[in-house]
C-alpha cells in the first residue's frame, strides 16, 4: 500500500516577512539540530532511542509560535523539535542527549524524556498516549484556579486506538478544558499504517464522536499550521477543547533501530518534495520575501548553534553515582 | 545440532507453532509488516499471512482482551505486547480476566492463551523502557510465568505454553537476544528450575538476563548457579538441595528490592531451609530507583557481577 502525497504547500504567504523568517529560522534549527543528533548516534555518543522528528517540523514550528508562556505544553519521545521552540536551549537539549548532568533532565531522562518546568514543557512521553490524560489534567488544574492558560499536547496518531485517548477526548469535552490536542498523523506508527490499524481512518470523526471541535490542516505547510493553530488556541482558551488533526509525514525511520521494511522508498521521496522547509522557502523566495543569501545566513546561525550545543555537551559532565537516589522522592517538601 | 541465537529459537518456535496448530496465530503491534520489533516475528506474516500474524493498532488493553476471548473461543493465541512497559496498559485484563476466570468460574472456563513481551533494562532506554515487572506478574495466583534464559529454553518453552490450558506469561530477554547457544527443538519442561553451574561455596539463584552474570560471579566464588525459569509457580526443591551443599545463598534480581521475586525467595529458603544456612541469605536487585538514561548510572542501578562476588563473599564473614 502506498500513501499518496497530496500536492506540495504552495500560494502566496500571507504573513509579515519577519513572521514568515522566525517561521523559517524554527524549522531549520530542528533540522539542523536533529542531522547531527543522527550523526552523533552513529557515533555512540547519543544512546538509547532517537526519534527523529525530520520532515514534520511545520508542526511545531507553526504552533509554538501561538503559544503563550504561561501555556503548557505536554509531548511525546519525538520532541526535540517542541522543547527546542518552547524554549529550552539547545545545549540542554544536547546536553540530554549526551546523557550529561547539564542536560534538561540532568542526563537521567535522554531523548524520549526531555523537562523543562522553566518553559512549562511536562515532556517527553514515552508511552503512546500517555500524556494526553496528563494535559486534561493540567488544562482542568487551569480552569479550577480561573488561570488564562492552555494546555497544548503533542501526539502521533497512532495513540487514537489506545484508551487513553478516548477517555480523555471525553473528559476534555464533558469538563469543557482548556486543551488543545494537536495530533500529528504522519500516517504511520512505527511501522502500521493508519489504514492497517483503524477501521475509522478520519481521525477528526472520531474527536468530533465526543463533543470536540476539530481541524485537519496540511502539516507540511507551516503558514496553514500557524493559522491553524492560532485559532486552536484561541479555542481552547475561550471555548474549550479543541481536537486538530496535522497531516504530515516522517522521512526518517521511526527510530534507529528501524530497518523501514513497510514503506517503499518512492513513498518517502514523494513527500519529500513535500518537505516543509523547501517549499516554504520557494514560496517566500518567489514572493521576495526570501534570498538566497538570507536563506544560507539562516542556515550557517543554525548550524552554529548546534556546533555550539555539541560543544557545550561534550564539556558537560556526569552526575555522580552518588546522586543516583537523588530525587526518587521529594527530598524538601514545598 | 549448530548453534544459533536467542532470538533465531524465538523465531523458530513461533514458526514450528503456526505451521503445527491451525488454531496458533500470532497477534501483537508491529509483528507482520514490521518485522516484529525485535525481528523475532521476522517473515512470519509473509509465510502464514497477516491472519494468522496479525498487526494490531496501539490497544494493549484491547488485544489482550480479544487473546483472551479467542482462547475461550477455542482458539490458541499467542498475544504479543511488544515490552512489559506497555504490558501495564494491559494489565486490567491480564488480571482482572485472564488470572481469574477459571476460578471465578467455578472451573469452568480455562483460558490457554499465551502473552509473550520483551522486559528488561541495560539498553539506555531510559525509566519508561527499563522495567521488569516479572515479579509483580509472578504475585498473581491463575497464571504461569516462565522466563527463558537460555537458548534451548527459548526454543522449548512456547511449545509447552501452549500445550498449557492456562494463561502462560513469556518473558523474553533483549538482553540476551545475540546470546548463541544449542536447540534441540524438543519441547522443554516449565515447571522446574534447573543447575546451570555446579559449584560447592555458595548457590546464587537467579533467571532472565541476570543468568549471564551469576555465572560469571560463580567462577570467582565457585558459586553453583541456579536459573528459576519458572518464576510461578517456584520450584524450590533444586534450591533447598543446593544450599544443603553449599550452606549459603545469594539471590540475584533485576527487579526492585522491596517486595520483589528475590524477597520471596529468600523468604521461602527461611521457610523451607533454615536450619541448613551458615550465613543470611543476601541479595543483588537492582537500585530502588527509575533506571536512569546515562550510561554509568544505569550500571549503577542494576546488578552487576562484581556486586554478585561481593555479596558472595560477604557471606564468609
Ligand atoms: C503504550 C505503548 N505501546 C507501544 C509502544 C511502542 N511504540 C513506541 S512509538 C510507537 C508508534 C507510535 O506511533 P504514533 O503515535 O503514530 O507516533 P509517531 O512515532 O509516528 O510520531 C510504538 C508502537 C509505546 N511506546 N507505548
Ligand atoms: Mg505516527
Amino acid at each position: 500500500m502506498k500513501a499518496k502525497a497530496p500536492p506540495p504547500p504552495a500560494g502566496k504567504v500571507k504573513l509579515p516577512a519577519k513572521a514568515s523568517l522566525e517561521l523559517l529560522a524554527d524549522m531549520l534549527r530542528i533540522r539542523r539540530m536533529e542531522e547531527k543528533c543522527a550523526e552523533l548516534y552513529g557515533q555512540g555518543k547519543i544512546r538509547g532511542f532517537l526519534h527523529l522528528y525530520i520532515g514534520e517540523e511545520a508542526v511545531a514550528a507553526g504552533t509554538m509560535r501561538v503559544l503563550e508562556p504561561e501555556d503548557n505544553v505536554v509531548a511525546t519521545y519525538r520532541e526535540h523539535g517542541h522543547a527546542l521552540l518552547r524554549g529550552v536551549s539547545m545545549d540542554a537539549i544536547m546536553a540530554e542527549m549526551y546523557g550529561k548532568q547539564e542536560g534538561c533532565s540532568r542526563g537521567r531522562g535522554g531523548s524520549m524524556h526531555l523537562f523543562d518546568a522553566k518553559t512549562r514543557f511536562y515532556g517527553g512521553n514515552a508511552i503512546v498516549g500517555g500524556g494526553l490524560p496528563l494535559a486534561a489534567g493540567l488544562a482542568l488544574a487551569a480552569k479550577l484556579q480561573k488561570e488564562k492558560r492552555v494546555t497544548a499536547c503533542f501526539f502521533g496518531e497512532g495513540a487514537v486506538a489506545e484508551g487513553a485517548f478516548h477517555e480523555s477526548m471525553n473528559l476534555a469535552a464533558l469538563w469543557g478544558l482548556p486543551v488543545a490536542y494537536f495530533c500529528e498523523n504522519n500516517l504511520y506508527a512505527m511501522g502500521t499504517a493508519l489504514e492497517r490499524s483503524e477501521a475509522q481512518t478520519d481521525l477528526c470523526a472520531k474527536a468530533a464522536s465526543y463533543g470536540m471541535a476539530t481541524l485537519k490542516v496540511d502539516g507540511m505547510d507551516v503558514v496553514a499550521v500557524h493559522e491553524a493553530a492560532r485559532k486552536a488556541r484561541e479555542h481552547a482558551a475561550k471555548k474549550g477543547p479543541i481536537f486538530v488533526e496535522f497531516q504530515t509525514y516522517r522521512f526518517r525511520a521511526h527510530s534507529m533501530f528501524d530497518p523501514e521494511l513497510y514503506r517503499e522508498k518512492s513513498e518517502v521521496e514523494e513527500w519529500k518534495k513535500r518537505g516543509p522547509i523547501h517549499t516554504f522557502s520557494a514560496r517566500l523566495k518567489a514572493q521576495k520575501q526570501l534570498t538566497e543569501e538570507r536563506f544560507l545566513e539562516l542556515d550557517a546561525a543554525a548550524q552554529a548553534e548546534v556546533e555550539k550545543a555539541v560543544a557545550f555537551a561534550e564539556r558537560g559532565t556526569w552526575e555522580p553515582v552518588e546522586h543516583l537516589t537523588k530525587d526518587v522522592y521529594t527530598e524538601v517538601s514545598p | 545440532m549448530s548453534a544459533i541465537t536467542y532470538r533465531e529459537a524465538l523465531r523458530q518456535a513461533l514458526d514450528e507453532a503456526l505451521e503445527k496448530d491451525e488454531r496458533v496465530f500470532l497477534m501483537g503491534e508491529d509483528v507482520g509488516k514490521y518485522g516484529g520489533t525485535y525481528a523475532v516475528s521476522k517473515g512470519l506474516m509473509e509465510k502464514f499471512g497477516p491472519e494468522r500474524v496479525r498487526d494490531t493498532p496501539l490497544s494493549e488493553l484491547g488485544f489482550t482482551g480479544a487473546g483472551i476471548g479467542a482462547a475461550l473461543g477455542g482458539m490458541r493465541p499467542i498475544v504479543e505486547v511488544m515490552t512489559v512497559n506497555f504490558s501495564l496498559l494491559a494489565l486490567d485484563q491480564i488480571v482482572n480476566t485472564a488470572a481469574l476466570l477459571r476460578h471465578m468460574s467455578g472451573g469452568q472456563f480455562s483460558v490457554p492463551l499465551v502473552v509473550r513481551m520483551a522486559t528488561g533494562a541495560g539498553r539506555q532506554l531510559a525509566a519508561q523502557h527499563s522495567h521488569s515487572f516479572e515479579g509483580w506478574y509472578a504475585h498473581i495466583p491463575g497464571i504461569r510465568i516462565v522466563a527463558p534464559a537460555t537458548v534451548e529454553d527459548a526454543r522449548g518453552m512456547l511449545g509447552a505454553a501452549l500445550a498449557d490450558c492456562d494463561p502462560v506469561l513469556v518473558f523474553e530477554y533483549p538482553a540476551l537476544f545475540e546470546t548463541k547457544g544449542e536447540a534441540s527443538g524438543e519441547r522443554v519442561d516449565i515447571a522446574s528450575s534447573k543447575v546451570r553451574r555446579e559449584g560447592s561455596k555458595v548457590t546464587l539463584v537467579t533467571y532472565g538476563g541476570c543468568l549471564p552474570k551469576a555465572l560469571k560471579a560463580a567462577e570467582e566464588v565457585d558459586g553453583e548457579v541456579i536459573d528459576l525459569r519458572v518464576l510461578r509457580p517456584l520450584d524450590m526443591a533444586p534450591i533447598v538441595e543446593s544450599v544443603k551443599k553449599t550452606r549459603r545463598a545469594v539471590v540475584v534480581d533485576e527487579g526492585w528490592r522491596s517486595g520483589g521475586l528475590a524477597a520471596e525467595v529468600m523468604a521461602r529458603l527461611m521457610e523451607e531451609a533454615f536450619y541448613e544456612l551458615d550465613a543470611p541469605v543476601a541479595r543483588v536487585c537492582s537500585e530502588e530507583v527509575p533506571v536512569p538514561y546515562a550510561k554509568h548510572l544505569e550500571e549503577a542501578t542494576l546488578p552487576q557481577v562484581e556486586e554478585i562476588v561481593a555479596a558472595a563473599k560477604g557471606l564468609f564473614g
